[in-house]
């Protein structure tokens, strides 16, 4: 491992802690320089992860052959809980966090607007940027819980204090779901930590799930060695370490024994997690915290939320249920799958009804994330039908590329939504109009970025829709077709939209005199969304370099679990099924 | 025979007493700030200081880090991990890792009290020395609360630890609410105490004596040899009334009424004395007589060798004492799970600050309390695993030490500066005292228990232990508990957050209490000691955790 590279992977986290206490002690009068400074602490987040992503450097660059994780930082940290520090990047964390450092720069740039309490609004930013890269980062669950929460308290004042007429409501409001969301994963979490055991493993997973120990010099000890000492051990050994509870997962059935009502440990915790993930995505019936809180919020923070961390209910699932809990999520793929439908429904039919600008797409990002949910669920081996990887494969990368493109497009919609709010000051859809003759970049732009939203083809929002649709097909060609039909309704409003606010003769709403045309400063934020959003749906290839090697190993690996072990025993449950009709109905 | 046990007992006394001597330098204090008031050149000293100086030498006593064996001799330090369990004054009491543990909580709270009471201006002079003397009193009943292994010493180190803090509640003399807080503590206390000195002598005729390992030892006779339904009525009957007792302490419900009363009129000092050691040293005290009593591995060795003891002539598996082992850790977890509960239900309609943190207490009682039953479980399957729970408890002991500490210390700062103590004139404090709401913001989301502050290391902990009890010994009631204590976390959290907002988003109407002065700089410098723990123990609280475990290694097996 290389020093540079782990400083680096490190200081993505540290770097914004330590900006926001350095910010502590900066004159609070000085509001621009507070700007220009938290703009830079974004700035050398952005620009380390850029640096990893370009290729050429060998010691810092992400391997886009290398399926496994890399840059990995480990140190021991609690050892009498087995907790790590952990962190690591692999190609479904990698695009991620590319995402995060730039829409967290972007959304700086966004906040040049708030006016109010700029101090303490730079500090309040920069520890939820921490929060959102330790998210991204950590393998440890028990990090990762930790920088999930993080994020909470921060964003509760960003909505709660900067926000607009009914901030209160919607920040506690937020911060309730989310915490109960996150309880219910401390409960899972806790349950796979007292079942994990290390001794199960073969050095080869153990060496896989970069399995670190030392010993009493704290010297770095090999896998064979530790291994010995582990299986010397009268005790489980129990891991936090989420590769190794993935490979208990697949590998051993630690996690299968039967807990309550006849379930599994493994089911409650995929349940417990999922719930807690769906809460974050969000997905119907618990989506209702999101349309509040995004219309509250302001615009950079509603940047923020709709393009980062609705992302980490998708990570969580694709990172920690599937892999850890893969018999639960097989026996589940109705419900997820369907989750994810009814919320791509919902959400659409919910913005139709919508004359709040920022509501509506606050329901499009529900209807979005939607497909994501069901990209994930999507493994069609279910009893009966035929058993196909490929379309797995499909799914899981169509999801992660919606959450990429969806990143994009819903933080650059609102913003364009800001945009206009900081003219006119109100978000009703029925009273603008023809703001197209008054600011024609602003129009052309805004049109480009809800066109990437609406899922045309050439922009980012197609590639994903198209894999997730595809995928689904061998499951089941009704909730195929009923995703598919979803893109109609989301051209229905999404043209509504555009057609009441952009189009029309001239505006006749409150404050007319202040369409100004789009300024340099917002020009500047919104053109890299633009530009991404047509480049990502040219060159698909941009984001898929990255996440090919590792999803075709994640999903290589639930194959041969699901042939190894699942159809098997699906097989002899289906045999002893039969033999008891058989001796039912025996005379 | 007269001669060797005298002989017996001088030895034993004298060998027991480097083991007491956290207590004995508590009366030397005691006795030093009553003896000052009597001459005109000590009569200025303020006892605030010498209080401190006597806890400082209490602590440098009791050593926590390398504490004294006294099963040697001469006795000698050794590290924690080798300190054995140790009875000491003829099995009055016991010398433990668990003992110095939470006794070290105790001290290190006082220092951190007597702080408080010399930078805040509720406890001034002239009732100082009276206020500090009741105060050491108090906690000189809790250090015996902590290490009692017999009933009488059970009873005598409650009343010991109430009898002081009836007092301290109604210091001000004026002050009506303190006096009627204090009337009905004292009634409620005596009233509680009663019973629990019934249910004490029911348990005691029964199994024929105090000691508690011995009471353990015939309980398992009297199991193995089959119980008549008299008996075991009794038995449950005596068993709940010593938890009335306790519950008292505990300000468990249904013994919870005195606890809101009694906060919102003793000062906020009184208030943090009250919920935060006197919280501390009932939860060990619950340990001590649930482990006690019901697990035989738990007896702990004789300092000296009495000749014929009962115990340990006929081998008794813990096996036996399954069934009341199981009751108690029942009856324990149900009033667990209701305390903490009803706690933070109450909480959210309160608008007195006082009344809302001692809602708060009862619910975090609640949440300390769940430790107990995970123990009581795996006992007979896993007693190294039942003793890391115990130590799980003292790590929340540890944490919420600091954090209920800090909120109360605000509460009593802002009292200082404002004269209220109404939840509507914090009404935006941020834009009065950024210290003040940041420190306090910090508390209350640590009370939470939400990472990456202190709190959430004290519920990881012992949900942590909740989970593996459950995981190892199936019993339904525990993973009943850790949804219960997980849901209440996230109930939790708006009522702490309630007052955050009112500090940051409310705006000052012309109704808020004005701010007659800031806090002075000591003030905020001794917030500020507080906050930083909370915030950064999570880089590096393993140290703790390592020696709790140490300490409480050999608590139940």
């Amino acid at each position: 491992m290389d020093n540079l590279a782990q400083f680096i992977v490190t200081s993505l986290i540290f770097t914004p802690v330590v900006g926001a206490i350095v910010l502590l002690f900066f004159p609070s009068e000085n509001k621009s320089l507070l700007r220009w400074f938290t703009l830079l602490i974004t700035m050398l987040v952005l620009l380390p992860t850029l640096w990893i992503a370009l290729p050429g450097n060998n010691a810092v660059s992400f391997q886009i052959a290398d399926a496994g994780v890399q840059n990995v930082v480990q140190t021991s940290w609690i050892p009498s809980f087995d907790i790590q520090f952990f962190l690591g990047i692999d190609g479904i964390s990698f695009p991620l966090l590319l995402l995060t450092a730039l829409i967290s720069c972007l959304a700086m740039g966004a906040s040049w607007t708030i006016d109010k309490y700029v101090k303490s609004y730079c500090v309040l930013y920069l520890l939820l940027l921490a929060g959102m890269m330790g998210v991204f980062l950590s393998l440890d669950f028990f990090l990762f819980y930790i920088f999930w929460e993080v994020m909470l308290l921060p964003m509760y004042f960003l909505i709660g204090v900067w926000g607009g007429p009914r901030k209160e409501y919607a920040a506690i409001k937020f911060f309730l779901y989310t915490l109960f969301g996150s309880v219910l994963m401390l409960i899972a979490l806790l349950m796979l930590y007292f079942n994990s055991d290390l001794r199960q493993l073969s050095v080869e997973q153990l060496a896989t799930a970069q399995i670190a120990a030392w010993d009493e010099a704290g010297q770095l000890i090999s896998v064979e060695e530790y291994k010995t000492q582990i299986d010397a051990s009268e005790y489980p050994v129990h891991t936090f370490n989420i590769l190794a509870l993935q490979q208990l997962g697949q590998h051993t059935d630690v996690f299968d024994q039967t807990l309550l009502l006849g379930k599994s440990i493994q089911w409650w915790a995929f349940v417990l997690l999922f719930i807690g993930f769906i809460i974050k995505v969000p997905s119907v019936p618990l989506h209702t915290w999101l349309p509040d809180a995004h219309v509250e919020a302001p615009t950079p923070i509603s940047m923020i939320l709709a393009g980062v961390l609705l992302k980490m209910g998708g990570y969580g699932i694709v990172r920690i249920c599937y892999p850890i809990c893969p018999d639960a999520g097989y026996d589940l793929v109705w419900v997820v799958c369907s989750i994810g439908v009814i919320s791509m429904v919902y959400g659409a039919f919910a913005a139709l009804a919508q004359t709040d600008f920022k509501r509506m797409v606050a329901y499009s990002s529900v209807s979005h994330m939607g497909y994501v949910v069901l990209g994930l669920g999507v493994w069609s081996a279910t009893a009966g039908t035929v058993f196909d990887p490929v379309s797995w494969s499909m799914g899981v990368k169509g999801a992660l590329f919606q959450m990429i493109g969806h990143g994009i497009s819903s933080a650059g919609m609102f913003f364009m939504v800001g945009v206009i709010y900081d003219r006119v000051h109100h978000r009703d859809l029925n009273q603008f109009g023809g703001l197209y003759g008054k600011m024609p970049v602003y129009t052309a732009m805004a049109m480009l970025l809800f066109f990437a939203g609406l899922g045309l083809p050439g922009l980012c929002g197609f590639i994903g829709e198209v894999f997730v649709v595809l995928s689904v097909w061998k499951l089941s060609a009704t909730l195929a077709a009923i995703s598919a039909a979803v893109v109609i309704l989301t051209a229905a409003y999404i043209l509504w939209a555009i057609q009441r606010v952009y189009l029309g003769a001239e505006y006749r709403g409150p404050h007319p005199e202040e369409l100004s045309e789009i300024n340099l400063r917002e020009m500047v934020i919104a053109l890299p969304l633009c530009i991404l959003a047509v480049v990502l749906g040219v060159f698909p290839a941009t984001m898929f370099r990255y996440m090919d090697a590792t999803v075709d190993q994640q999903v290589a690996d639930l194959v041969e679990w699901t042939e190894d072990v699942k159809l098997p025993k699906l097989r002899t449950e289906r045999e002893e099924a039969a033999e008891k009709d058989v001796a039912a109905n025996a005379p | 025979m007269f001669v060797t046990l005298v002989n017996h007992l001088t030895s034993d006394t004298f060998a027991s007493l480097p083991g007491f001597g956290v207590e004995l330098v508590l009366c030397a204090t005691i006795v030093v700030i009553l003896l000052a008031r009597m001459f005109p050149f000590s009569e200025r000293i303020d006892s605030t200081w010498l209080a401190l100086v006597g806890t400082m030498v209490a602590l440098g006593v009791l050593s926590p880090l390398a504490p004294w064996d006294i099963s040697q001799s001469p006795a000698r330090m050794v590290a924690m991990g080798d300190l054995p369990r140790v009875e000491i004054f003829t099995g009055m009491l016991i010398h433990d890792g668990f003992s110095v543990v939470i006794k070290t909580f105790l001290l290190a709270f006082l220092l951190l009290f007597f702080a408080l009471v010399k930078l805040t201006h509720a406890h001034r002079k002239p009732d100082s020395p009276d206020f500090t003397t009741l105060v050491l009193g108090s906690a000189l009943g809790m250090c015996l609360m902590v290490s009692a292994n017999h009933m009488l010493m059970i009873f005598l180190a409650i009343e010991m630890a109430s009898v002081p803090s009836y007092a301290m509640v109604a210091m001000h003399r004026h002050d009506r609410k303190g006096s009627e807080a204090a009337l009905k503590y004292a009634v409620y206390g005596a009233g509680t105490a009663g019973v629990m000195l019934y249910g004490i002598s029911l348990l005691c005729g029964m199994l024929n004596s105090a000691h508690l390992p011995t009471m353990a030892f015939r309980l398992a006779e009297m199991a193995t040899a089959g119980m008549s339904p008299a008996e075991s009525v009794i038995l449950v009957m005596a068993a709940l009334m010593i938890l009335v007792g306790i519950a008292f302490k505990l300000s468990a419900v249904p013994f919870h009424q005195w606890c809101p009363d009694v906060f919102e009129g003793a000062t906020a000092e009184v208030g943090a004395f009250l919920s935060v050691a006197s919280k501390a040293a009932a939860l060990a005290l619950l340990v001590r007589m649930a482990v006690g009593l019901t697990c035989l591995e738990s007896a702990p060795q004789m300092l000296v060798e009495w000749s014929t003891s009962s115990a340990g002539n006929v081998a008794f598996e813990s096996v036996s004492l399954d069934s009341v082992r199981h009751f108690v850790a029942w009856v324990i977890a149900a009033m667990a799970a209701v305390t903490c509960t009803f706690g933070n239900l109450a909480a959210f309609a309160q608008t007195n600050i006082k009344r809302l943190l001692a809602y708060s207490t009862i619910a975090h009682a609640g949440y300390m309390m769940m430790a107990v039953p995970a123990v009581l479980a795996l006992v007979s399957i896993d007693p190294v695993a039942a003793g890391q729970c115990g130590g799980y408890l003292g790590l929340y002991i540890a944490v919420y030490l600091l954090m209920n500490l800090g909120a109360f210390a605000v509460v009593a700062m802002v009292r200082d500066v404002t004269g209220s103590e109404e939840i509507r004139d914090y009404a935006g404090l941020i834009h009065r005292s950024k210290s003040l709401t940041i420190c306090l913001t910090v508390m209350l989301v640590s009370l939470v228990g939400l990472p990456p502050l202190a709190g959430f290391i004290g519920k990881f902990a012992v949900f942590a232990g909740l989970a593996r009890g459950y995981l190892a010994s199936g019993e339904t009631y525990l993973v009943a508990l850790l949804v219960i204590g997980c849901v209440n976390t996230a109930v939790s959290l708006f009522y702490y957050l309630r007052i955050v907002k009112a500090m940051t988003i409310d705006a000052t109407d012309a109704e808020t209490a004005a701010m007659r002065s800031s806090p002075s700089i000591l003030q905020t410098g001794y917030l500020w000691c507080l906050t930083v723990p909370v915030l950064v123990l999570i880089v590096g609280w393993d140290f703790l955790n390592v020696w709790i475990q140490q300490a409480v290694r050999g608590l139940v097996s």
